[in-house]
């Protein structure tokens, strides 16, 4: 009953999966170069191309933009006359002095917490396939899961900004502008959620497919776990 | 047998029977293979018109006005963007408009312009090149994000002045789980195999 054969996937053998619509195409041994989706035109790959150097390089752009996104204020404040620049961590102790303790852990993780977790994630996933790792492929399958649904929660500071920019216009009175420091913020949001785009998952099991063919030729190819 | 491929591991496999409403776990990584929803046309057609509804008022009204000393200021999405863009930020102004705008505006609008038809069994012209979008555009449609903005910048701006929620935020709470729904109730495969170019 059990329709899983281990030795069965498109890594290699006689089957591509089309990335965009996930149709399951017979095509020749080898590299699928020149070759469409017959369903939905997509041109076929067994793998995303250059998935890891292209993860590697937007890791890493994105980790470079994280320090001026920190450093820089995203928002100026004028009230009355007086003026006060805000980063994204004094926005986070603002919102905690004034008592609302849920929002202000809400975005001290969606803005301090996410974009880091998801650059370390992401390097280990990078890292784990390069080394060809064996360790826990369900959980790193599930980890990447995680980083590719958290990313987006990281945009709230951007909006907060553009909220009170809309609002705070009142010249000497009360006055919001936004700050360099949310162009950074932006780019690392945006180049990480293309590194997690880059990534492509089913390296993680591509390794364990190569053992898993070894085993079966030890076997002698006879076995059904089911 | 059909074939059917994990997306996340890439295993594939002899395509499992799944019961109306059901999803299928892929055996090797625990991912979601693909949900099953024969009526997947007519309930995100439904969910998606709503939606379309949902989206003009949040656009057309402001979300939330501001008062301090007797002036009032209101927002709309767009005029979120306009003052950024005054500002000179630029890159940010087309972030908060690609995400919160137009991204979401494509979802919808794209949705129902391949599932109309489909409800009939004539599939759109550039239907396929429609359904790529979507699928394309899910990840950077992010209003539920752009409503915990709202409530944080409420909190923020609560000792300064009067805020007073609007139309458009009322409008927006009922989009995102509408949105949420349309995703979990949309059959995809059943969808290519309608507009695919295969028999
Ligand atoms: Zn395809
Ligand atoms: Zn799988």
């Amino acid at each position: 009953m059990s329709a899983l054969d281990p030795t069965l996937t498109s890594a290699i053998g006689p089957h591509a999966q089309c990335h965009v619509c996930n149709l399951v195409v017979g095509v020749p041994e080898g590299p699928t170069d020149g070759l469409a989706c017959p369903r939905c035109r997509t041109a076929l790959h067994r793998r995303k191309p250059e998935s890891l150097s292209r993860t590697w390089s937007l890791l890493i752009a994105a980790a470079i933009c994280y320090v001026p996104a920190n450093l820089y204020p995203v928002m100026e404040v004028t009230t009355l006359g007086v003026s006060q620049a805000d980063t994204i961590l004094s926005g986070v102790i603002y919102l905690a002095a004034h008592g609302t303790w849920p929002l202000a852990v809400i975005v001290f993780i969606a803005s301090v917490i996410v974009p880091v977790a998801k650059i370390v994630a992401l390097g280990y996933l990078a890292l784990s396939v390069q080394r060809a790792s064996q360790w826990r492929p369900r959980d790193r399958a599930r980890l990447y899961r995680i980083v590719e649904q958290v990313g987006r929660w990281s945009m709230v500071d951007v909006y907060v900004v553009t909220i009170l920019v809309a609002l705070v216009h009142l010249g000497s009175l009360a006055n919001v502008e936004a700050r360099v420091g949310g162009f950074y913020f932006g780019a690392v949001v945006v180049l990480t959620m293309f590194a997690a785009e880059s990534f492509d998952p089913r390296l993680i099991w591509d390794q364990l497919i190569d053992d898993a063919d070894r085993d079966a030729q030890k076997a002698g190819g006879d076995d059904d776990g089911g | 047998m059909p074939l059917v491929g994990c997306h996340h591991c890439d295993a594939v496999l002899v395509e499992p029977e799944v019961p109306d409403g059901g999803a299928a776990i892929c055996q090797r990584c625990g991912g979601t293979l693909f949900r099953r929803q024969r009526a997947t046309v007519e309930i995100t057609l439904a969910l998606s018109t709503a939606a379309a509804i949902l989206f003009v008022v949040a656009n057309a009204y402001p979300f939330l006005s501001f008062e301090m000393q007797g002036q009032t200021t209101r927002t709309t999405l767009s005029s979120g963007v306009f003052a950024l863009w005054d500002g000179g930020r630029y890159v940010i102004a087309l972030l908060v408009l690609g995400t919160t705008v137009i991204a979401p505006a494509l979802q919808i609008g794209l949705m129902l312009y391949v599932l109309a038809p489909l409800h009939f069994h004539r599939p759109a012209p550039f239907a396929v090149e429609a359904f790529r979008l979507v699928e394309r555009c899910r990840p950077w449609s992010m209003i539920e994000v752009f409503l915990i903005g709202i409530f944080v910048a409420v909190v923020k701006l609560s000792d300064m002045a009067e805020i007073v929620p609007g139309i458009a935020l009322w409008a927006f709470g009922l989009l995102i789980p509408i949105l949420a729904g349309g995703t979990s109730f949309l059959d995809a495969e059943l969808v290519w195999r309608e507009i695919g170019d295969l028999d």
